[in-house]
């Protein structure tokens, strides 16, 4: 049988790169196999998935070796358009992946590509739109669309013309804990019930390990590990530590095996191994507002020193402060309602919630890019806004030309002067429009929307690092994310918002312990019990110990 | 500017037919020189622009571009030497030599940064009046080169549109004054290029070009706006034609500036001004 995707010995290097970007990689996808791509920013990842759809070489030139099939069509042979009929490709940036005026006509260009019929257009129109739960969308212009709707519109036309092959690069980045696990639903269907075979790119892999038959792991452009989900996590623990996920994380540092592919499958481990951690969970949890509970001693020193934080920032003036803020659009939608919100200088605090839940615009209006319709917003100095883009925060052709040289070198980003801030990696580009915004007068708040999309764990560890030094200093950091793992390493307070107003605005621990989408995976193997895999481990350690 | 669907003959007419009558009244504005004919073709395209419902983004694109047209005006005359009327000598400059300003070069400047605004006024009202998604379906059958070309040019003005003000907000966001507005659009156009590869990239992983022959039963039938504005582009054309074969614009700019009014060239001004205008006149069957 053809094979979904076929790669033999396939090199590539980018024009005018010094490495290649692809170093001699076999791979053989089967048709129905459901295939994750793992590696850290800048391992291949992307260009694999750009080879299989044809832009590379075609689109991108440079130098290529060796034979790629997708479907059955030597990308040699056939232009990435024609390659279109038989792979749909995602890629990572959804605001160059929709073309179109309208939802509607999104959906349908690649199918009126196809050559196919008026009706065999709206039905595939329809049904594309139904699985990723954009109908209410199909008439909205695309310009009026937020990032995580543009990416499920951007996917919907990937998969309309129901293609033999998904290549899927980051697909869930801008997608809350909800909309991230529908899409995975829908690529599951997909994948089973069509035999669509489907590779994925991933830096989240928890959320994705579970539906995969297999892993590919890249390193260098080269493959490092190709084998069944429990084997590369097995591979991951002595090899890739930064890839593991964090249940897997947590089963290795308690030292507990075998590793979970899923949390069901971890609890399930636990459980056969006489663990009954689901009990543990209210009292070891952390709460400010619990007093009594939380002083107890069971505490560990983390979330005591993180509560007695909260206490100290609850008594100090605010940095920021919302009250009763409204935002109405003419002749549009309410965005914001009544919200009443202070932080504290120092304090660290992460906005989550559902796709247009107003988070974005919560920190727009914090920052005063847009004024409220009603309430006030009392600032205590300057708030500094990091955009979803840091790209936008660098209009000059040197990195070197942004900032003074002390500036650069305080923010590790001299030896990078003379490149082009475009050429910069993810992380690099993180650093430098970070470093520009809190340039000047010091702010007394800095937000970040969305900042850890397409980071590989390495460089959130080092987003919280720099993070948690701000905060020292005394400056309040507000970060509206979808990443929970992210939230609960960085953040003392979560606020949780829902149509516009927080619905839960508590210690991260409270937040992130006990929900359904809005958790941890430590936490929902542990029962809320820990957030994190080092907590956790500690507690099944002790717990072993006791048993 | 972003097309909108609005109820106007414009919006109603197919795109095809709309982006070539909007591309013809710029070429019209490109062949005649003569003060009353631009005068009277930029009039004609912010009464058309009214008559499409687009009025002010067609004035906003020609706020925006008067600084464009102010420079074409202020060039020409530092860079040209004919002319009798010397109204002013400046002397000998670094690079340009001996400086006088004439005023046939001064007014000849005027004329086209007057052109310059009516072929601005007339892509502005292309670009809120003809669906580029219908665009980019029409050029789909003609060559995958041009095609995607024509794609990009009308997907690029969104994206452009967005990126700036993207850029724009993170300027406010910096401590101290945001950094002007030339060097975003800089930025802008810089990033152009690399924003275009995106965009097509995107275009050919959807399969655009893939199939040369158009979608069974897509056709549509041909609907009283399209026959009109296709009527009125090919008047135009004539017109235009015929004026420019027949030399009945008797304008000079040089050695002495001569732009005198006959009754052909009343006749033409009005039978162009007629032509463009005439189809808008029409208002059945254009709501969505």
């Amino acid at each position: 049988m053809t094979a979904a995707l076929l790669l033999e010995r396939v090199t590539y290097r980018y024009p005018g790169a010094a490495a290649p970007a692809l170093r001699d990689v076999d791979l053989r996808v089967a048709p129905g196999e459901f295939l994750v791509l793992a590696g850290d920013s800048g391992s291949g990842k992307s260009t694999l998935l750009r080879a299989a759809s044809g832009l590379v070489p075609h689109f991108h030139g440079g130098e290529f070796t060796g034979r790629l099939e997708s479907g059955g069509l030597d990308t040699r042979m056939h232009e990435p358009a024609q390659i279109a009929a038989v792979a749909g490709a995602l890629f990572q940036d959804p605001e160059t992946q929709v073309v179109m005026g309208t939802v509607r006509a999104e959906l349908a260009f690649p199918l009126e590509n196809r050559g196919l019929g008026a009706a065999a257009v709206a039905r595939g129109v329809e049904e594309a739109a139904l699985a990723l739960g954009i109908a209410p969308l199909l008439d909205r212009s695309t310009h009026e669309l937020s990032g995580g709707e543009l990416q499920r519109v951007a996917l919907g036309a990937a998969l309309a013309g129901r293609p033999r092959l998904a290549l899927l690069d980051e697909p869930t980045s801008q997608l809350d804990p909800v909309a991230g696990d529908e899409l995975l639903g829908v690529l599951r269907r997909l994948n089973e019930e069509w035999g669509t075979a489907v590779i994925l790119a991933e830096h989240r892999l928890e959320r994705c390990l579970s539906a995969a038959d297999r892993v590919v792991a890249l390193r260098d452009g080269a493959v490092a590990c190709d084998a069944d989900p429990r084997g590369f996590l097995d591979w991951a623990a002595q090899r890739a530590p930064e890839l593991q996920t964090p249940g897997a994380r947590l089963f290795s540092l308690a030292g507990r095996r075998p590793l979970p592919v899923s949390v069901k499958d971890a609890r399930r481990t636990l459980a056969v191994q006489a663990a009954r951690f689901d009990g543990v969970a209210p009292e070891l949890a952390f709460g400010a507002g619990s007093s009594p509970a939380a002083d107890d001693g069971s505490l560990d020193r983390t979330h005591r020193r993180g509560l007695a934080r909260l206490r100290r920032t609850a008594r100090a003036p605010a940095a920021l402060a919302f009250s009763s803020v409204w935002l109405e659009h003419k002749g549009g939608a309410t965005v914001l309602r009544a919200v009443d919100l202070a932080v504290a200088p120092g304090e660290r605090v992460v906005l989550m919630g559902r796709n247009g839940a107003g988070k974005s615009t919560l920190l727009r209006v914090a920052a005063g890019l847009t004024a409220p319709t009603r309430g006030k917003v009392v600032r205590g100095g300057r708030v500094a806004l990091l955009l979803q883009n840091p790209g936008d925060y660098a209009l000059r052709d040197r990195v070197g030309d942004e900032l003074p040289a002390d500036v650069l070198a305080a923010a590790g980003l001299a030896p990078l002067a003379d490149r082009h801030p475009r050429d910069l990696s993810g992380g690099e580009r993180q650093r430098l429009a970070l470093a520009i915004v809190l340039h000047g007068e010091r702010p007394a708040v800095v937000c970040l929307d969305e900042p850890t999309r397409g980071m590989d764990r390495r460089q959130k560890d080092a987003l919280v690092a720099l993070l948690d030094g701000l905060a020292h200093e005394g400056t309040a950091v507000i970060v509206a994310t979808h990443d929970a793992e992210f939230a609960a390493a960085f953040a003392a307070r979560t606020v949780l918002l829902g149509d516009g107003r927080p619905v839960a605005d508590a210690p991260t621990a409270d937040v992130l312990a006990g929900g359904w989408y809005f958790a941890t995976q430590t936490a929902r193997i542990l029962g809320g019990a820990a957030l994190l895999p080092e907590d956790g481990a500690a507690l099944l350690r002790r717990e072993a110990v006791v048993a | 500017m972003i097309y909108e669907r609005r109820a106007s003959p414009l919006h109603a007419t197919r795109a095809a037919v709309a982006s070539a009558w909007c591309v013809l009244l710029a070429g019209v504005a490109l062949s005649f020189e003569h003060p009353l004919v631009l005068s009277a073709l930029l009039a004609t395209v912010v009464v058309a622009a009214a008559g499409a419902g687009v009025a002010r983004r067609v004035l906003l694109a020609l706020g925006l571009s008067l600084p464009f047209a102010v420079v074409i005006a202020l060039i020409n005359p530092l860079v040209m030497r004919d002319g009798l009327t010397v109204i002013a000598r400046l002397g000998t400059v670094p690079a340009l030599g001996q400086l006088d300003i004439t005023a046939e070069a001064t007014a000849y400047g005027g004329v086209l940064a007057l052109r310059a605004a009516v072929v601005i006024a007339c892509f502005a009202l292309h670009s809120a009046a003809v669906d580029p998604d219908d665009l980019l379906r029409a050029f789909r059958r003609v060559s995958f080169r041009s095609a995607l070309t024509a794609a990009l040019a009308t997907r690029m003005i969104p994206v452009l549109t967005r990126d700036a003000r993207r850029l724009h907000d993170a300027q406010r966001c910096l401590a101290g004054e945001p950094a002007p507005r030339r060097a975003v659009v800089r930025a802008v156009a810089a990033g152009a290029l690399d924003r275009a590869v995106d965009v097509a990239a995107t275009l050919e992983v959807r399969g655009y070009g893939a199939a040369r022959r158009a979608p069974r039963g897509g056709g549509r039938p041909w609907s009283r706006h399209d026959l009109a504005f296709g009527a009125s582009a090919i008047a135009l054309a004539l017109v235009g034609l015929v004026a420019y074969v027949g030399d009945w614009e008797a304008f000079a700019a040089y050695p002495a500036f001569s732009a005198p009014v006959d009754a052909r060239l009343v006749v033409v001004t009005g039978a162009l001004a007629l032509c463009a205008l005439l189809p808008f006149a029409d208002r059945r069957g254009i709501g969505r």
